[in-house]
């Protein structure tokens, strides 16, 4: 053990989640309330939104306030983009992508929900399980988030009915079960009130769960990644060529899911040429194994000829290498898709050309059907063909989400138009 | 290893040492802004995790107010050496001898003129990215910006026209002129940059430990004396145990009451302090609510 590892630390892990739901669901409130709740507002913001509720002729504190964030927005009293917000617990860091509920809520919940793994879906107590409760916990379906939280809000307005909660759970799973979701907990509170966020509260005692802090704070994540299948894409080749490290020849890069061992036989894909770990080099110093998601050096017997954009795998355990794929395509752009134009492809470290050679259909967010179409327009979640220049080293973004993913940019513009899902097992 | 649980730590640095190898991989001539603050400290062992046992894909920069505390430059200089990469300074004196930076008086805050230097800068060395230490959690509109940040040909930020940034797939494609900036650690806060410091060993200038100095208190803050900053008709100075929260021009960078004397010691006030970094430190952001907004959209950092 190195020095380093010897320091006591905290053992606090990272959860990323986000939070799904409209302005009138109380999102903003219910963000607002766990910061202030789990002590996370500072004196010298808490005094800017009072003056702010002040201004705006109202009384007390208006928690939602705190996740206003720019001018723009603050006059216009609306939010423009995915917002981040960090608050800690003594148990957790919590990294909470805050997406905004109007017209472009397609593009932005798929933005935020990409690196989340949990999802907190609204529902309005008084109004139970709305066309955008089913759009929300599809898009969460869509993007493969491991944890769903259904946050039964606005309890205080229907007298803490147990009746009326338990009514809404029952939709919910009716409608879920069309889903491919992993693990799914209901919870009743009012984020303006204070029940059941952070604190218990008082009128909620039939209900035996946990609060919401408490299911943020201990849910499992340690599987959220892929254990079993090893992929280390190459992002950069180090050749110091100095005297000492004449030879020193070391591939880095981020383990995207599953762990190596020194000696351990892998294959380089695409080329499928074969070596040994040699060596998994750290800053402080070498290490016997590693797992996703570290960030390594390795080091392989064999004298190859590897560069970024190539995939290591490990030998008996091999992803797909493809020219040709099935995709979930999130269009993101104003511009539709140009069917028959080339874009590219970034996927792991690697950029491809592309075509999107067929649109098989596309899903109506809000009653799942599917409607034949010609093109993509932004907000728009089609099934498609896709043919790319140089094969990809891919999986099923349902098994394994870093190695399925990929963003399609248009070579005009250099934007991002489109976010895709590797595998015709979604749609 | 295997044993050892992943911390956040582990996964904030796995993250970030993932973006610097993306900027070296797929931008053409990126640069590290150093300041020698604590947040570019972390930048510079990141950058080592990254790339060693190589050497650094780019140098390091710094855009000099020439209104810095001493301590800070000696310790940049001292740093930079010690890494053994490349140092390169640029001063905004010379903006101001070339007439690119017009000042009201010798004594004004250069924060806000620091855009011009660093524009220079990038334009000089024809730099197409610069990674900076900035964090989401320092200031609203820091809070909505991407990890990877586009400015136009002017150095302008625009947060309603920024592109979609998904998963950990970063799109570094530029325009001839245009540039971007690169926040590895955009999902760090203050605290977690102190802890990583703590499990590093990272050394730090020491105006961020506590210490005797001659302030004055002005608005609701205490401002140390300098040649930048003497006390006004009615005000007086004192001799107060302070430290610095962040490290910037002099003229506007306030020191706050401190007597946190270790990196455990900073960590505990940390953890228990009830105001944000920014507002309890730097008299620039506290002009209007949307100061930082308006100055990153003009080409500020």
């Amino acid at each position: 053990m190195s020095e380093i590892e010897k320091i006591p630390l905290d053992q606090t892990e990272l959860l990323r989640f986000i939070t799904a739901g409209s302005v009138d669901d109380g999102k903003s409130t219910l963000i607002g309330r766990m910061l202030h709740d789990s002590k996370s507002i500072f004196e010298d913001q808490l005094s800017s939104i009072t003056n702010t509720t002040r201004k705006r002729g109202m009384e007390g504190v208006d928690l939602s306030l705190l996740t206003d964030g720019l001018q723009a927005e603050r006059e216009q009293g609306i939010t423009i983009d995915v917002a981040y917000r960090y608050f800690a617990t003594p148990k957790r860091k919590f990294i909470i992508a805050d997406t905004p509920g109007h017209e472009q809520y397609t593009r932005n919940m798929v933005t935020g929900a990409s690196t989340a793994n949990l999802a907190v879906i609204l529902i309005d107590a008084r109004k139970g399980v709305l066309t955008q409760s089913r759009r929300h916990t599809y898009l969460a379906s869509l993007v493969g988030i491991p944890h769903l939280v259904v946050a039964v809000n606005k309890m205080d307005l229907v007298d803490y009915s147990q009746s009326i909660f338990d009514e809404i759970c029952k939709d919910f799973a009716v409608f879920a079960e069309q889903l491919d979701l992993h693990h799914v907990d209901f919870i009743p509170m009012s984020a303006l009130k204070g029940d059941m966020v952070v604190e218990r509260g008082e009128y909620l005692d039939w209900y035996k769960g946990t609060t919401l802090m408490d299911l943020l704070e201990n849910i499992s994540i340690t599987n959220d990644v892929n254990r079993d299948d090893f992929r280390f894409p190459v992002q950069w080749v180090c050749r110091p060529q100095t005297k000492e490290l004449h030879d020193f020849r070391g591939y880095m890069g981020r383990i995207e899911s599953g762990s190596v061992c020194v000696g351990d036989a892998v294959t380089v894909l695409p080329s499928g040429l074969n070596s040994r770990i040699k060596e998994i080099v750290l800053y402080e110093g070498n290490v016997d194994d590693a797992a996703a998601p570290q960030s390594v050096t390795l080091t392989i017997e064999d004298h190859l000829d590897i560069s970024r954009g190539d995939v290591l795998v490990k030998t008996g355990d091999l992803p797909l290498v493809t020219k040709e794929f099935d995709a979930m395509l999130c269009w993101l752009s104003e511009q539709p898709l140009d069917p028959g134009r080339k874009y590219l492809i970034k996927h792991t470290t690697r950029i491809v050309k592309a075509v999107v050679s067929r649109i098989d259909y596309r899903v109506d967010v809000n009653t799942m059907n599917h409607e034949p179409i010609q093109t993509l327009k932004m907000n728009d979640i089609a099934h498609v063909g896709i043919k790319v220049q140089q094969p990809l080293v891919c999986d099923d973004y349902q098994r394994n989400r870093s190695m399925g993913c990929f963003i399609v940019i248009d070579e005009s513009s250099n934007n991002t138009v489109a976010a895709g899902m590797i595998g015709s097992s979604v749609s | 290893m295997s044993n050892r649980p992943f911390t956040h730590l582990d996964a904030l640095e796995s993250e970030s040492i993932h973006i610097m190898r993306e900027v070296a991989a797929e931008c053409a001539n990126p640069v590290l802004l150093f300041s020698g603050g604590k947040d570019s400290i972390v930048l510079l062992r990141l950058a080592e995790k990254a790339f060693r046992p190589g050497r650094f894909p780019f140098p390091l920069m710094h855009i000099d107010t020439e209104h810095n505390f001493p301590e800070v430059i000696d310790f940049r200089n001292h740093r930079a050496k010690e890494l053994g990469e490349r140092l390169i300074v640029r001063s905004m004196e010379d903006s101001i001898k070339k007439g690119r930076v017009v000042l009201r008086s010798e004594t004004q805050s250069r924060n806000a003129f620091q855009s011009v230097t660093l524009l220079d800068a990038i334009a000089e060395f024809s730099f197409d990215a610069c990674i900076g230490g900035a964090r989401r959690d320092e200031e609203k509109a820091r809070a909505k910006e991407r990890i990877f940040s586009f400015r136009d040909e002017f150095g302008q930020w625009d947060p309603k026209n920024q592109r979609p940034e998904l998963w950990d797939l970063y799109n570094t494609r530029t325009h001839p002129g245009e540039n971007i900036r690169v926040f590895p650690i955009s999902n760090w806060t203050e605290l977690d940059v102190w802890e990583y410091i703590a499990r590093e060993k990272l050394e730090v200038p020491s105006i961020y430990f506590a210490h005797e100095r001659e302030v004055i208190r002005r608005d609701a803050g205490l401002l140390p004396v300098s040649h930048l900053v003497q006390p006004k008709a009615g005000e007086k100075s004192e001799r107060v145990t302070v430290r610095f929260r962040t490290v910037g021009d002099m003229s506007c960078t306030c020191p706050v009451a401190s007597n946190a004397a270790t990196v455990g010691d900073i960590i505990a006030e940390t953890a228990m302090t009830r105001i944000t970094e920014r507002g309890a430190t730097r008299m620039d952001d506290q002009t209007s609510d949307a100061s930082m907004e308006l100055r990153k959209k003009e080409g500020y950092f």
